[in-house]
């Protein structure tokens, strides 16, 4: 028996519209509304509506038995909800099925993970968040922007109580493994690891309607047989690939929901299932540890970060973003909060990359720039204009030791207001239930992070959770009667 | 391989591009083995490198009998030619030329610039052509640039080897479109004579296509080079306490040129940036037009004029510099953006010179955009990313683009027309 998992991503960054040198300081709104509202019409018509309309008649013809996951950008899910509000009812209709398993990510599709921790978990959390209102999930596995993975990345995922994470098929990380196994982190063995099969992917996102690919024209029955050829060990299959390659990048006319759409009967012949990642990590075990020391992600033939922090351009734009960081989450102003997001997106560094050769050209049909030298100085513009307006919050003068240690107090502060909040509630509990002669209960804040979001539910919701565990305590007794009256 | 070259300027006393191109092509030629290359120009002075080159000055060539001896030759023009070529090229006088004014060696005096009777001056350069091309051997005759055109037709005719032309610039680039038609004719004329055709950009092969009718398959673009430069100008520093930012034109004050897109780019600039200076360096018809224009805009105290500028004061121009742009509105290649590259100066250039077709490290702009061009320039004086990036890959890429390779493209268009 054999499992496929697929995954598709969905990203659109928020585009900078042409900011010149003259409007640093005075025009503080930085975004081409129009390209985004084109550019995700277009691909929502061509590619996101219908292949969710193949997917819900695929659930529906095979019941449970197909099933994938989707990992949806914070940036790309607003500009849904701004631009195309039918796409997100039929991913909630989608996500009903209970086949459609959500994924974690950071909000902004940022490079969070290599530069700012607090950034990063900010973002997840928030992402998170956003997923639950929408589609009603906690996303249990994680994947990072443009799959970016490390040691590091592996730990601070970990830390946040993910599963697993899912993760690109590197060869100088897997040498001669395959990435049909499950994997564990070897900085957090306790995390599984997912690892996309790039050929398989590959085949489907960028080949499918080549004419000139040895393999053209590739069909289900093909396909199957492949994945079926295989090692009989290698039971896991990844396919990992961007939405869009449903209709856009393979149009319509190549054949390619027909292709999808057909997967399922070839699979079954086979008995080859469809899983989504949490099943996965459920039903196998991890083959072996994986360490990676440096970043690797799912783009460019080096599958490295240097398609987004390769030249010195990228470098100083990422570095000096977040070298605002700290100081914009002490910012309270939603719209520096917003552009905080937005500015982060990925695809404003991957602009700049001046590779010139296959990779290049991928570079160039993405970007919206003619040049990396011009993506650089419109990015640099709006960068200046938005650290003014940090500025202006928290001048420079104060400068980052004592802005820590005021943030320090602060978090202190708040963490002994919710320890004292506690308390309070615990004593009033304790008053009331006094004469149960129930002997008080000290807690100790272990976990000082997780009310901080709710901090009026969280003591409620403890109280009244309380009351049944005591009440097991003496329904017991009954239990462990019968069990004596049988003897 | 032999070729026979004419050429209206070689280093090192130069006027314009023309002799660095032919230089470096020739050096390059001679790089790669196994070729003879005889190089004619109107006037030489007797310290052009002959190391890899003969050359023989059109001024030395006898087209008029003179009974003259060896050492009077020898004291007369022994430090441009061997005495000996004077007489083998004496012997080979084809026509009776005593009509023309000639001097004591029978020989036609040349300017070796671009005098007012330019037009004399080709004639009689293709006189002596004849001569020369009767008496030295070769495979292939290759003219550079519209002057010597009637000079290789000449040479094609008395020997009937193949004649290369080598189209540097067409007038379309020099006039901005009003075409002289005197200067066209000899193009043209050149062109269709020729066998094959080379250009410095594909920029300059559309237009020998599109405007002058040639058939496609016989025009082939061969992109300049640089030569390297020598440690003694790499190692030219910044004056000491310059503390603004320098942004540099340099070239002919021309229309072809752009000078007044930079004057507004830099209107642009100096209104938000402070600590910024522009230099003009150059001479030419619309200089006065410039400094009127650059007071108009209000920003003559930041905005300098050089006057020419030549040899070393160029690249002491250059190492001062922090940015070089070249908003040419037609430039058939355009050498200068690859040597401010050598400089390790970020360079901009405009979208219709050639040599952005080769370049990858600049920043391209059409030539119009003054906005951009703004842009650009705010972004390297602003960005320190920005200028190293575009420094260190800038350097990378020029180090790559060297005259053997160009030369070898040549030698094998030679060879195509030898063995058709």
């Amino acid at each position: 028996m054999r499992a496929i998992c697929f995954y598709f991503q969905i990203h659109q960054p928020f585009r900078l519209k042409h900011y010149r040198f003259f409007d640093i300081g005075n025009d503080h709104y930085y975004y081409d509304d129009f390209a985004d509202d084109d550019i995700i019409t277009r691909i929502a018509q061509r590619s996101y509506l219908p292949a969710n309309q193949m997917l819900l008649d695929m659930i529906k013809e095979h019941g449970k038995k197909f099933k994938v996951a989707f990992s949806i950008s914070g940036t790309a899910l607003e500009q849904l909800e701004q631009y195309v509000p039918e796409f997100i009812d039929s991913m909630k209709e989608l996500a009903e099925t209970g086949c459609v398993e959500f994924l974690s990510e950071t909000y902004a599709h940022s490079l969070s993970s290599l530069y700012d921790p607090d950034e990063f978990v900010a973002q997840v959390k928030a992402h998170d968040k956003k997923i639950f209102q929408l589609f009603g999930q906690h996303p249990k596995v994680f994947r990072n922007t443009e799959l970016i993975y490390d040691d590091d990345v592996a730990s601070m995922v970990y830390a946040m109580g993910f599963k697993a994470a899912i993760t690109a098929d590197a060869k100088h990380v897997l040498g001669w493994r395959s990435p049909n196994f499950l994997y564990c982190s070897a900085s957090a063995p306790k995390l599984k690891l997912l690892l996309k099969n790039g050929k398989l992917s590959d085949d489907i996102s960028f080949r499918f309607s080549n004419p000139e690919w040895a393999s053209y024209p590739l069909t289900a029955d093909k396909y199957i047989n492949w994945i079926n050829e295989l090692p009989q060990e290698e039971q896991l299959i990844n396919l990992f690939m961007n939405y869009d390659a449903l209709g856009e990048l393979q149009p319509r006319e190549s054949g390619i929901f027909e292709f999808i759409k057909a997967l399922p009967r070839f699979a079954a012949e086979h008995d080859i299932q469809f899983w989504t990642p949490s099943e996965v990590v459920s039903k196998f075990k991890p083959v072996a540890e994986l360490a990676v020391p440096y970043p690797m992600s799912w783009t460019d033939e080096a599958r490295d970060t240097s398609a987004w922090l390769g030249n010195t351009l990228q470098q100083e734009a990422v570095r000096k973003l977040y070298s605002i960081g700290e100081r914009v989450r002490l910012c309270t102003d939603r719209r520096i909060k917003q552009d905080w997001n937005y500015l982060q997106a990925s695809d404003h560094f991957f602009y700049m990359s001046t590779k010139h050769n296959d990779d290049g050209s991928v570079h160039s049909h993405y970007s919206p720039y003619d040049s990396p030298y011009t993506a650089f100085t419109n990015y640099m513009n709006v960068l200046s204009d938005f650290m003014t307006r940090v500025e202006e919050q928290y001048p420079a003068s104060i400068d980052n030791e004592e802005l820590n240690s005021l943030l320090l107090t602060i978090r202190n502060q708040e963490q002994e207001i919710e320890k004292l909040h506690r308390e309070v509630e615990m004593m009033r509990n304790n008053i009331v239930k006094d004469t149960t002669g129930d002997f008080p209960v000290d807690e100790e804040p272990v976990v000082v992070e997780q009310p901080v979001e709710e901090k009026p539910a969280a003591p409620v919701k403890k109280a009244p959770a309380k009351k049944p565990a005591a009440k097991k305590a003496p329904a017991k007794k009954p239990a462990a009667k019968k069990t004596s009256t049988k003897k | 391989m032999k070729a026979l070259m004419f050429g209206w300027e070689f280093p090192p006393h130069i006027l314009g591009g023309l002799g660095t191109a032919s230089y470096g092509l020739t050096k390059g030629m001679w790089q790669n083995g196994d070729m003879d290359i005889t190089f004619v120009i109107p006037k030489p002075w007797g310290d052009e490198p002959k190391d890899f080159a003969n050359i023989i000055g059109a001024n030395s060539t006898p087209v008029a009998w003179r009974d003259v001896n060896w050492d009077y030759v020898q004291s007369r023009i022994g430090n441009v030619m061997d005495p000996q070529m004077y007489f083998n090229l004496r012997d080979h006088i084809y026509g009776d030329f005593n009509y023309m004014s000639t001097n004591d060696l029978g020989c036609i005096e040349f300017s070796g610039r671009y005098p007012e009777n330019l037009l004399e001056e080709i004639n009689n350069y293709s006189i002596v052509a004849g001569v020369i091309a009767r008496t030295v051997e070769c495979d292939v005759i290759h003219s550079h640039d519209w002057l010597t055109y009637p000079a290789g037709i000449h040479a094609k005719q008395v020997t009937g080897k193949p004649l290369v032309i080598h189209v540097h610039a067409t007038d379309f680039d020099r006039s901005r479109g009003n075409v002289n038609p005197t200067v066209f004719s000899i193009e043209k004329d050149g062109m269709n004579n020729a066998d094959h055709i080379i250009t410095v950009s594909n920029l300059t092969r559309r237009t020998v296509i599109e405007k002058y009718g040639i058939s496609p398959d016989k025009v082939t673009t061969v992109h300049n080079a640089v030569e390297p430069l020598s440690e003694e100008l790499l190692n030219l520093e910044a004056p000491p306490g310059k503390t603004s930012k320098v942004i540099t034109f340099l070239g002919r004050i021309t229309m072809q040129k752009g000078p007044e897109y930079f004057v507004e780019a830099a209107a642009q600039v100096l209104h938000k940036v402070n600590n910024a200076q522009f230099v003009m360096a150059g001479s030419g018809d619309m200089m006065d037009k410039m400094i009127r224009l650059a007071a108009k805009r209000d920003i003559a105290d930041r905005f300098h004029f050089t006057g020419f500028l030549k040899g070393k004061q160029v690249y002491e121009m250059l190492a001062a510099s922090d940015v070089y742009i070249m908003p040419s509105v037609s430039e058939p290649f355009g050498i200068s953006p690859l040597e401010a590259m050598q400089m390790g100066v970020p360079s901009i250039i405009s979208k219709q010179s050639g040599c952005a077709e080769i370049l990858d490290n600049v920043i391209k702009i059409d030539y119009w955009d003054t906005n951009a061009m703004a842009d650009a320039i705010y972004s390297i004086i602003k960005y320190p990313a920005m200028y190293n990036e575009l420094r260190e890959q800038g350097l990378a890429e020029v180090n790559q683009i060297t005259w053997d390779k160009a030369g070898a493209k040549v030698i094998n268009i030679y060879r195509n027309l030898i063995n058709r």
